[in-house]
């Protein structure tokens, strides 16, 4: 089943819709969907380096990714700048670096579209193995640090000091974030991870009463984003990456008409009751 | 009182002469306070005087760059914080808050929330409560953990007046049903006074420390404040002849019934000291939602706001044996 290029691209897609999913809730709980694109667009500094010393695709973003978060962590400490204006040195610094790089390296050959905007329908076997092991492990450390995670998220200081352990939690979650970077980049690539994690949260959103379920529904609706994408390129023969990226736009729309609405009837009436 | 006496001798957290050293300057420097099991310790000062940095060096959320830090080993912290923001995007019910840190019984958690009168709101999301109803939600969530250390950074942030005092009345009783230590953090020095067994009055160092009396009328205190927040403390034990009924109405000492308590009614002589001392209020006719100091009397027993007191039967010795003049 798995030799039709077309499946192994849907077992791959879903396999990282699932993962995305709850790191997606906690980048955007966060407001961190600037630092997710930093991260995503120093892949291509990672790329360039695997390229160079001829490394290991995957293993090199993710050491780049998780570089760069570390050196922001770093630089925000010192506070000499706001860490809007350094995610956006560092942003385009590396992205331009990787560029630049790439574009001496004139003995290579690569396919840079398929870098920055993926190339789901060429995902191998071992590519499957690899997203659906890392997805696993990635789930698995989401689960275990869940409790830091969202408690620091509400307040850091709080969560030190009922005795959890914010800081290594959210050392933890960059490093989780730089695997699912280094995952992700094959199939959306460099310029659509961040959709893929904001977009489907966002979504989630409108549908959830609590964080836990925010964090399911937003699995489900990537997946279901990337189901949708993939038959959408297949059939108007659309680029396979932003296929997906504009199917999980769709359902946000869809998302938004009715909640919205109820939403507002609910505000209006709790405002109601306190006057 | 009972757990005041029991565990009178045991220091939940020393502060030994703490300075905390930020970006080239001392935030605070030679704090020393400790917090006992049942004891109230009140941190007050004027802005940027490192009440807050104190209080986060005592629990460990801040490292001290000198001086020393002990605390009891396991020592269970219930923290409201001073500032909280929660993303519309978190989607967070008032329930769930309450789990945030660590697992609860759903025993512990519909006591809390029925001790500061949040049962009805259980089920809202935390974005859409006011700033007292959110502050009540907080306190339920750090005393739903039992701990031994309750560490209340301005807690009555957001809350009307006559809240205000329902709140402090309540932190007074959470302090003597279960006999945690209470290290609370605020600027508002008129009522906060009353429940408090120390104060300390920081300014980077420590001014001055003691009793609430011995603090306002000490030299380093009303150099600090000014004589009119002394003033202020002075007044504060102002006698009341008359109960607002339910219905809004007025009983007095004398058993007649009018529609207000104000002055011109020739019944009694009635002060406000605390809120005409400082110049809050205007004269008006009182009704029963004009958030006077009616509570700060305390033994006084009527009180109109927060239905607080009432709802203190979720914990069940909550009131029960307790000292209240």
């Amino acid at each position: 089943m798995l030799d039709d290029f077309f499946v192994r691209a849907l077992v791959a897609g879903v396999g990282l819709a699932l993962t995305t999913g709850p790191l997606g809730c906690f980048i955007i709980w966060r407001r961190m969907a600037y630092f997710g694109d930093t991260m995503a667009h120093s892949a291509l500094l990672g790329v360039a380096l695997s390229l160079l010393f001829d490394l290991n695709l995957m293993l090199a973003v993710f050491v780049v990714a998780a570089g760069v978060s570390l050196l922001l962590l770093v630089l925000q400490r010192r506070q000499a700048l706001s860490a809007d204006a350094l995610l956006g040195i560092l942003s385009h610094a590396t992205l331009a670096i990787g560029l630049v790089m790439v574009a001496f390296m004139t003995w290579v050959r690569i396919d840079l579209v398929a870098f920055l905007f993926g190339d789901i329908l060429a995902v191998t076997r071992s590519d499957i193995d690899l997203i659906w092991g890392g997805g696993i492990l990635v789930l698995f450390a989401i689960v275990y640090l869940w409790r830091p995670l969202l408690a620091s998220t509400v307040n850091p200081e709080l969560a030190e000091a009922e005795g959890l352990q914010p800081e290594r939690a959210r050392l933890f979650f960059m490093l989780l974030m730089a695997v699912v970077i280094a995952i992700a980049m094959k199939i959306v690539g460099i310029m659509l991870i961040t959709s893929l994690l904001i977009i489907p949260a966002a979504t989630a959103r409108r549908f959830s009463s609590t964080p836990e379920m925010m964090a399911v529904f937003a699995s489900l609706i990537g997946a279901l984003a990337v189901v949708g994408g993939l038959f959408g390129s297949l059939h108007y023969d659309t680029p396979s990456g932003p296929s997906i990226v504009v199917a999980a736009l769709v359902l946000f729309l869809l998302s938004l008409l009715p909640v919205r609405r109820r939403q507002a009837e609910a505000q209006a009436k709790a405002e109601g009751i306190r006057r | 009182m009972l757990n005041t006496l029991n565990h009178a001798a045991e220091p939940l957290v020393s502060l030994e002469s703490v300075g905390v050293h930020r970006n080239g300057r001392w935030l605070v420097r030679g704090v020393d306070f400790t917090v006992r099991r049942g004891e109230i310790v009140t941190l007050i000062g004027p802005n940027g005087s490192g009440k807050s940095t104190s209080a986060k060096a005592a629990i460990g959320v801040l490292k001290p760059d000198e001086g020393r830090v002990s605390r009891i080993p396991d020592l269970k912290v219930g923290y409201v914080p001073q500032k909280l923001a929660i993303d519309w995007t978190l989607p967070l019910t008032v329930r769930r808050l309450m789990t945030l840190t660590g697992p609860l019984a759903q025993r512990d958690v519909d006591a809390a929330l029925a001790a500061v009168g949040m049962s009805a709101l259980a089920g809202a999301e935390v974005q859409h409560l006011s700033g007292g109803e959110f502050q009540r939600a907080l306190l339920a969530r750090a005393i739903a953990r039992k701990p031994d250390l309750l560490v209340l950074d301005e807690p009555v942030q957001g809350v009307d007046f006559s809240g205000e005092l329902a709140l402090y009345d309540l932190i007074k009783q959470i302090r003597n049903a279960t006999g945690c230590g209470i290290l609370l953090i605020s600027h508002d020095l008129h009522v906060v006074m009353a429940e408090t067994d120390t104060v300390i009055c920081l300014n980077g160092h420590v001014c001055c420390r003691g009793t609430p009396q011995a603090v306002s009328q000490s030299p380093e205190y009303m150099r600090l404040f000014g004589a009119r927040a002394a003033q202020t403390i002075a007044l504060y034990s102002h006698h009341h002849d008359h109960t607002h009924l339910p219905d809004g109405r007025v009983q007095h000492a004398d058993g007649s019934i009018t529609d207000h308590c104000h002055a011109e009614d020739g019944h009694h002589d009635h002060r406000h000291g605390v809120l005409h001392g400082v110049g809050e209020e205007r004269p008006h006719v009182h009704g029963p939602d004009c958030g006077h100091l009616h509570q700060q009397e305390r033994g006084h027993g009527h009180g109109h706001g927060l239905p607080v007191a009432e709802e203190t039967t979720g914990l069940p010795n909550l009131k029960g044996g307790e000292d209240r003049a």
